[in-house]
């Protein structure tokens, strides 16, 4: 039993600082955790993550240390891709299913050495975890407040870290980690993130939490560094494609209803699917589902107008085929930008689709018929989160 | 050593494993029936346990075995022959004032006219249950999502059997299947006696006291074999083993080739399915479809491994619940044992030991806790009193199952083995007095030891409590109904699939069935297709 299982509203090793900068005092509750909307203005903090750098506290993402001489293989049962091709020091981004190939959610593994993985996810699912480990010598620890994690994203984001003085940050590669010592105890970077840029997540004991906030905003007070809050991330996953589990899915294991769940190939994530591999989870009836075709399709719209298609039918002709997932105006692009599900025999890059959207002003609602057309893949995608030397702007 | 000539292997020779290769060998099928002990028969096997004195070393009574099963294997013609049958349950008093009940009476100097009435009417209404239950368990379990016609009409009959039961008839089934027999025999009876002799069938081999719920469906599962015309329990002759050698007989006749010292380590399989078996001698069989007679449990756990499965399945299995609870006791001795109050005729029925359902319930208590019962419940059988080969002449076995023994007994079973037995023969002692000076040998078979000899995971004889939650479309595990287990190519043929326990050979029929229509239904009679379409749907 973890604090967080008993306890509602806890706080991050963060919060002292996040309240003190939180100054619209607006708060959503992250899996029990006290987390803030915004901290001053939502665009300020999306275009600090598009044109400098932004801090996103995700200490209460949920974080299981997994070890043991069969994690591996372990870990190979449970996710969909190979793990045996993820290299130690690297991290990879990862779904998971239930029996039936249905997604129960997505996250990310990081390698540490031989047997020794976190993985972080957005369920928590240990009790999936240990019922995976029947019959293997693996063990699963729930680390998500023993860790303090802070995303720092943003075209200057190398440029802060260096200016720590972690030298030589620059040359990790994207998906790859690296360790720090940082006020007597260690940091781990990882260039990792979740806006579609260049950007890192730092990861430290809680003791230390507070100080290394303080030392990143000193550090990064001349290359325009804000903390930015959970709305502001949300526009920015959006644009950058990555799907929120909860959002754009309903973890397999949580539905109630049947049919309610959604396949890897339903969710445009069949490339994370390694049917080669041997024995996972889901492998048998996904490649039922790839025998006898899948029920829905993923896209990405792109919508006209610039009215977020937020909870919007998907219309072909007159008929329903759909419905949209997440929507928002995304001002890097410039596009108005839905994920949407649809009938599988819809959604072909280039097709023309209608979002029926709804919206109010001043108590009156309006109804829209958007037309929508279908893109190949999602409209931000900076350079820069390729780039090894990191640039520093 | 590879062999890949047969085309479907059976791990474990137990009735079951035998029946269901028998039919699918009498279809046409290569069969290989893999046994690890020296004699097939699993649980149904008779064994010399003391010089010249035999019995029945697990199973004792035959009460359900299917007729068509036996008509169809010609099991007369392979020598099946029973010495006794129809026998009376008689409920042993203390005070001499004994209960026999046969099938539709019940008799006895405290039993009053209004219980007689009242057997009358609850055998007749028992019977009408049992035979909706018979109906069901004699096909597969339907499915109740992704069902095909063959299960929409398996479900209709089941329903519309419920409503020809008429109003009243149906009323009370659906009130009393979720309850418990205690409550039923209070409704019904008067006599602690003969409450405690029926409320044992509904809880003989289970983890439930008289008060746990399902112990009413449990009951109407025992009463299954009146609907296949057992009017009471028999006695095979020359013991239960002889019932395994005719199956064995007949399976040999159809083409099956038998092999016993043959212990299956492993279940082979990749990612796709089953790929054959390995042998603990390390000679490996390559086969496209294996079926398992061993229990639910130790057939993923022991035998395919946990981890060589997905996760929910791997779920399902462990939590599958069968904790044993019963003992076997058998006495070699000197001569007849004397119960009191019953003349030699008498002492060759079904004899009991449990004086009333609080004793039952208390008896139990002991079993939850991890602790055997000091005064535990005895379903007893002398059958050297049918079959004189049993046993040296003039000299007698007996043979009684004793509840509660648990499995998992705190203390661990080898220390109080000796004691255990002594309590035994003391408790049988007091309805027999002279037994205790008659017994020139003696044998405990703990859970422990049933799980050991007989390969019954937890020393469950039913491979899984028969209990609501684990019949039909729930037998063994959701999603694992129907014989097909969810790793293709592997099937459960044995007590641990519908519809469960006791010598009924039903479970090993209708695998068999399922396999021979699975693979008629891949269209070219092959086996080794069906596998690939099962992995595939």
């Amino acid at each position: 039993m973890k604090a967080h299982d008993e306890t509602m509203m806890l706080r991050t090793p963060f919060h002292s600082r996040v309240a003190e900068a939180c100054e619209i005092n607006q708060w959503d509750d992250w899996k029990g955790y006290t987390t803030p909307r915004a901290y001053t203005e939502v665009e300020q903090e999306y275009f600090a993550v598009r044109s400098s750098t932004g801090v996103f506290d995700l200490s209460p993402m949920t974080k299981y240390r997994i070890t043991g001489a069969d994690a591996e293989r372990y870990l190979n049962r449970v996710m969909t891709r190979d793990v045996s091709k993820l290299k130690p020091g690297r991290v990879g981004y990862t779904i998971w299913c239930n029996d039936a190939g249905q997604v129960m959610d997505d996250g990310t593994l990081f390698h540490f050495g031989a047997g020794d993985y976190r993985l972080c996810s957005y369920t928590r699912v240990m009790d999936w975890l240990q019922w995976s480990s029947l019959g293997l010598d693996v063990s699963i620890e729930d680390e998500t407040a023993d860790v303090a994690a802070l995303a720092v994203q943003g075209p200057t984001s190398c440029a802060v870290l260096k200016a720590m003085g972690f030298i030589g940050i620059e040359e990790l590669k994207p998906f790859g980690l690296t360790h720090h010592a940082f006020e007597n105890t260690e940091l781990m970077i990882s260039r990792t993130g979740f806006t579609g840029d260049l950007g890192y997540e730092l990861w430290i004991e809680p003791g230390k939490a507070e100080l290394l906030w303080d030392r990143l905003f000193t550090a990064g007070a001349n290359l325009g560094i804000h903390p930015i809050g959970n709305d502001a991330l949300e526009m920015l996953r959006i644009e950058a494609g990555f799907l929120q589990a909860g959002v754009d899915f309903v973890p397999a294991e949580e539905t109630v209803r049947e049919g309610r769940s959604r396949s890897p190939f339903e969710l445009g994530l069949g490339w994370l699917v390694d049917l080669d591999k041997g024995l996972f989870n889901g492998r048998r009836a996904l490649i039922e589902e790839q025998r006898n075709g899948s029920r829905y399709g993923f896209v990405f719209l792109d919508v006209q107008g610039n009215k977020p298609a937020q909870h919007s039918f998907i219309l072909k002709g007159k008929r329903e085929i759909g419905s949209v997932t997440s929507a928002a105006w995304c001002p890097t692009a410039k596009s108005n930008i839905a994920f949407a599900q649809v009938e599988s025999q819809y959604g072909r890059p280039g097709e023309e689709l209608i979002a029926e959207i709804y919206y109010q002003r001043e108590l009156i609602w309006t109804r829209l018929l958007a037309k929508c057309r279908v893109i190949e893949r999602p409209v931000f995608s900076s350079p820069k989160r390729r780039q090894t030397p990191a640039p520093d702007f | 050593m590879t062999s890949s000539s047969f085309e479907v292997i059976i791990v474990g020779g137990g009735h079951n494993g035998l029946v269901c290769a028998a039919y699918l060998a009498k279809a046409g099928h290569k069969v290989l029936l893999l046994e690890r002990n020296e004699r097939v028969g699993g649980a149904a096997i008779t064994r010399e346990f003391a010089d010249g004195f035999s019995v029945s070393a697990c199973a004792q009574w035959l009460y359900q075995f299917n007729p068509t099963v036996q008509a169809d294997l010609n099991l007369a013609q392979h020598g099946l022959q029973l010495a006794a049958r129809d026998l009376d349950t008689i409920a042993l008093a203390a005070d001499g004032n004994h209960v026999t009940l046969s099938s539709t009476t019940v008799h006895g100097t405290s039993v009053s006219q209004q219980d007689q009435l009242a057997y009358s009417s609850f055998t007749q209404q028992m019977q009408k249950f049992a035979s909706l239950l018979a109906s069901a368990s004699e096909r597969r379990a339907p499915k109740l999502l992704h069902s095909n016609w063959t299960d929409r009409i398996t479900l209709l009959k089941l329903g519309l059997g419920m409503k020809m039961l008429g109003k009243q008839d149906m009323q009370d089934l659906m009130r009393i299947a979720l309850i418990n027999i205690y409550d039923v025999m209070q409704e019904n009876f008067d006599n602690h006696l003969l409450q405690a002799a029926l409320s044992l069938d509904g809880t003989l081999g289970t983890h439930m006291g008289p008060r746990s719920p399902n112990s009413v469906f449990s009951f109407l599962h025992r009463r299954l074999g009146e609907v296949f015309g057992f009017n009471g329990p028999a006695v095979v002759k020359g013991g239960m083993g002889e019932l395994s050698e005719a199956l064995a007989k007949a399976a040999v006749s159809y083409g099956v080739e038998l092999r016993t010292l043959a212990a299956v380590g492993k279940i082979n399989c990749n990612a796709d399915g089953v790929t054959g078996v390995t042998l603990t001698s390390g000679e490996i069989f390559n086969t496209p479809v294996v079926v398992s007679n061993a229990d639910p449990k130790t057939t993923f756990e022991k035998l395919v491994g946990l981890r060589n499965i997905e996760t929910g399945v791997a779920r399902r299995v462990s939590t599958i619940r069968m904790k044993g609870n019963v003992a076997k006791l058998h006495l070699a001795l000197d001569g007849l044992p004397d119960f009191s109050g019953l003349d030699m005729l008498q002492q060759g029925q079904r004899l009991l030991i449990a004086p009333s359902m609080d004793a039952m319930e208390r008896a139990f208590n002991a079993a939850k806790y991890g602790e055997f019962s000091a005064e535990p419940v005895m379903d007893i059988c002398i059958p050297s009193l049918h079959d004189s080969s049993l046993a040296p002449a003039g000299k007698h076995v007996l043979s009684a199952l004793v509840q509660y023994a648990p499995y998992d007994l705190k203390a661990g079973w080898a220390p109080v083995r000796e004691t255990y037995t002594q309590l035994l023969i003391e408790r049988l002692g007091a309805y027999a007095p002279n037994i205790g000076a008659r017994v020139l040998a003696t044998e405990l078979l703990t859970p422990v030891s049933l799980e050991r000899e007989f390969h019954l995971g937890g020393g469950h004889w039913h491979h899984g409590e028969i209990s609501l939650d684990q019949i039909m479309m729930m037998r063994p595990f959701p999603g694992a109904t129907q014989y097909a287990m969810p790793l293709a190519g592997l099937y459960l043929c044995g007590a641990g699939a519908h519809p469960g326990g006791g010598v009924m050979g039903l479970a090993g029929r209708n695998a068999a069935n399922e396999i021979i229509s699975n693979s008629k239904r891949a269209n070219t009679g092959s086996i080794a297709t069906t596998k690939q379409q099962e992995g595939n749907s």
